[in-house]
């Protein structure tokens, strides 16, 4: 039986700076995870990376990452993308600073 | 040290051009990512968690005044105001921007840098003895053959798509300070009956799968060198698997062939290519040698250092940990910490870097070295002239006295930084540090190698760490796995896990019981923890660390 699918949002870094950013509901890539579109159906979420991955001018490795539905907005599941979402723990430099 | 030729120079301008128009393509969207990727990667342009990461080459970790202060000017302008130093002799800028890379390019190559096959699936940063030239113990300076590699294997149109990346590293000593067998082929320069020549390992590694160098030729003239080398890669380049990622590094091609098939087919190889080596190889090697004279030691009393010696404490636990042992008299070599307690391991700032720019040329003659423990050296300072270094690395939080103790610890980037990390390492680094620092026990315990790496791939050695720790994901949580009586030097051993991991807010607890089991069992306090682990073994260690298991049983 396939597993159940998970919510998730599109991510990816930005091509110029390197920044990761999120795919909005409106086509736009955004710095905020609060601002990313949460994807609850596999067949929406599978056409919706078709379409984010086309964005190859503005931004490189586009990916699935599951998230959950919080209060403010989509929230991680996993580490890895709360990492992504906040920078680095060694020093105040990335999104947690910039945003 | 080595200064660039015409050729040289040309050769990297052209290069670096090229990356510029590959750059603007990117940009303009005339270059796919797919396309761009092995484009950049050739350039040592990573694309990372947060942002992208440029690793710039140290040759044989070998820098001068100038150089330090350019990368500082990178530092400060391109990036961060600061830069980390890796376990291969590397820096690493975390924050680049993709539009400013050709700049910083341009910016490194007036200092002779830069990042030429720091990725892909090339012969990488040829490394050597940090101690180089200085120390007491070595048979010859290692770098002119290291630069003769560098030259080699730079744009060797034979070996740019090599089944997997391929790590040289060199050294002239007997006694192991460039985990020679922990990479693909390591080189040890070696006299035999009054001749000079090389001991040649092949196919050590870590990684998934960690293997120690096996002796290929025990003794190879020296003339030999590139032909034999290239006879290996060659062999390798055919040889190796291409079907598997993880099957590819030569460590496996040797083992899956046997080192006897392996040597034999070297052998037929070098049978072919030795004749088209006229000897140009040697004579270059001359002119190379030129570059690397030691410089001119003076001959001075050193009643400064022994006054400061005896009058300041602070200064005597600093030389007792920071300094080594010179080949000239009145002369140390100085290892001077990047892991202040609490800081990141291998990162220097801006300023940093620019004091040690200035005391290289004060008191160092000009010569920095950086070391894969991530600490950098100078390499050539006369004892009179210690009283005032340490002084002015004291002002720049420099002076950390704690090489080779607890506290100097290697670590990767791990998820703070890196995209193929499961587990972060440097916090875990960073805890260990502060814990024992705290505890004061740091000289009570003595000589240790804590290496920590972020995921299998062991860019932090773990493997070969006294105490090693592996960072990885289980279920979705970080999970550390320890490895006890790994060993890098000359004896080098492959550590044995202990058992489950460790939570991330259990992992330093484990490492302090790990600690004080040592420290109520040893024999002296002159038998280090890896001498008491090879006595007793692991059981006592476990039984710490899994106390539930041991009173089960």
């Amino acid at each position: 039986m396939p597993r159940p699918f998970t919510p998730k949002v599109i991510t990816a870094n930005a091509l110029l700076e390197g920044d990761v950013v999120y795919y909005t509901a409106d086509d736009q890539w955004t710095r905020h995870l609060s601002e990313a579109e949460l994807l609850t159906d596999e067949a929406h979420a599978e056409l919706r990376l078709i379409e984010a991955s086309a964005q190859q001018h503005l931004a490189v490795g586009v990916y699935l990452a599951d998230m959950a539905a919080g209060e403010n907005g989509p929230e991680p599941t996993h580490f890895r993308e709360d990492f992504r979402r906040t920078g680095p723990s060694n020093y105040a430099h990335g999104k947690q600073v910039e945003l | 040290m080595y200064r660039y030729n015409d050729f040289d120079a040309a050769f990297l301008a052209d290069r670096n051009s090229q990356f510029r128009q590959q750059v603007a393509r990117r940009i303009d969207g005339s270059l796919t990512e797919d396309e761009f990727k092995p484009l950049r990667l050739m350039n040592g342009l990573y694309l990372q968690l947060h942002a992208y990461m440029l690793r710039v080459a140290i040759p044989y970790g070998t820098l001068g005044a100038a150089q330090m202060r350019q990368l500082a000017h990178v530092a400060d302008k391109w990036d961060k105001g600061y830069g980390h130093f890796t376990t291969r002799q590397n820096i690493q800028y975390n924050w680049p921007k993709l539009p400013d890379v050709p700049d910083i390019l341009d910016s490194l190559a007036e200092v002779q840098l830069h990042a030429i096959q720091t990725s892909g699936n090339t012969i990488r940063n040829v490394t050597a003895d940090h101690f180089a030239g200085a120390a007491a113990d070595e048979v010859a300076d290692p770098r002119p053959v290291a630069e003769l590699l560098r030259q080699w294997s730079t744009d060797h149109p034979e070996f740019q798509f090599l089944p997997r990346k391929f790590k040289f590293a060199v050294t002239g000593s007997e006694t192991d300070r460039a985990v020679i067998r922990a990479h693909d082929i390591g080189i040890q320069l070696v006299e035999k009956d009054g001749k000079r020549g090389y001991r040649v390992l092949v196919g050590g590694g870590l990684g998934r799968t960690p293997v120690i160098g096996k002796v290929i030729r025990d003794f190879l003239p020296e003339e030999d060198l590139l032909p034999y080398s290239e006879a290996i890669v060659s062999t390798y380049n055919v040889l190796g698997r291409r079907d598997n990622k993880y099957k590819a590094r030569i460590k496996i091609t040797v083992n899956e062939n046997g080192l006897d098939t392996y040597r034999e087919l070297t052998e037929k190889r070098f049978a072919e290519l030795k004749p088209l080596f006229s000897g140009v190889d040697q004579e270059m090697l001359e002119g190379i040698r030129a570059h690397f004279a030691p410089p001119a030691f003076r001959n001075a009393p050193t009643d400064a250092y022994e006054a400061a010696r005896a009058a300041d404490p602070v200064f005597r636990a600093w030389a007792d940990t920071n300094l080594s042992e010179h080949k000239a008299e009145g002369y140390a070599i100085v290892s001077i910490s990047l892991k202040k307690h609490g800081e990141t391991p291998g990162d220097a700032t801006s300023a940093q870097m620019r004091a040690i720019a200035d005391l290289a040329e004060q008191y160092g003659h000009d010569d920095i070295r950086i070391s894969h423990e991530q600490n950098v050296i100078l390499p050539h300072v006369h004892k009179s002239d210690l009283p005032a270094l340490h002084a002015e690395l004291k002002k720049h939080d420099l002076a950390t006295a704690n090489i080779g103790l607890v506290s100097d610890i290697i670590a990767c980037p791990g998820m703070d930084y890196c995209a193929l990390a499961t587990a972060r390492s440097i916090p875990v680094a960073q805890q260990i540090a502060e814990r024992f620092d705290a505890l004061k026990l740091e000289h009570e315990i003595g000589p240790l190698k804590i290496k920590i790496s972020g995921c299998i791939n062991a860019c932090g050695h773990h493997h070969v760490g006294h105490i090693g720790i592996l960072g990885l994901d289980r279920a979705g949580v970080e999970n550390y796995q320890i490895t006890l009586g790994g060993d890098g030097s000359e004896d080098a051993t492959i550590g044995q896990r202990t058992g489950p991991g460790f939570a991330y807010d259990e992992i330093t607890d484990a490492i302090e019981s790990i600690l004080k089991t040592y420290l109520g069992l040893r024999e002296s306090e002159e038998e280090t923890f890896l001498d008491a682990y090879k006595r007793v073994g692991a059981a006592p260690f476990k039984a710490a660390l899994y106390p539930e298991k041991a009173n089960a049983a």
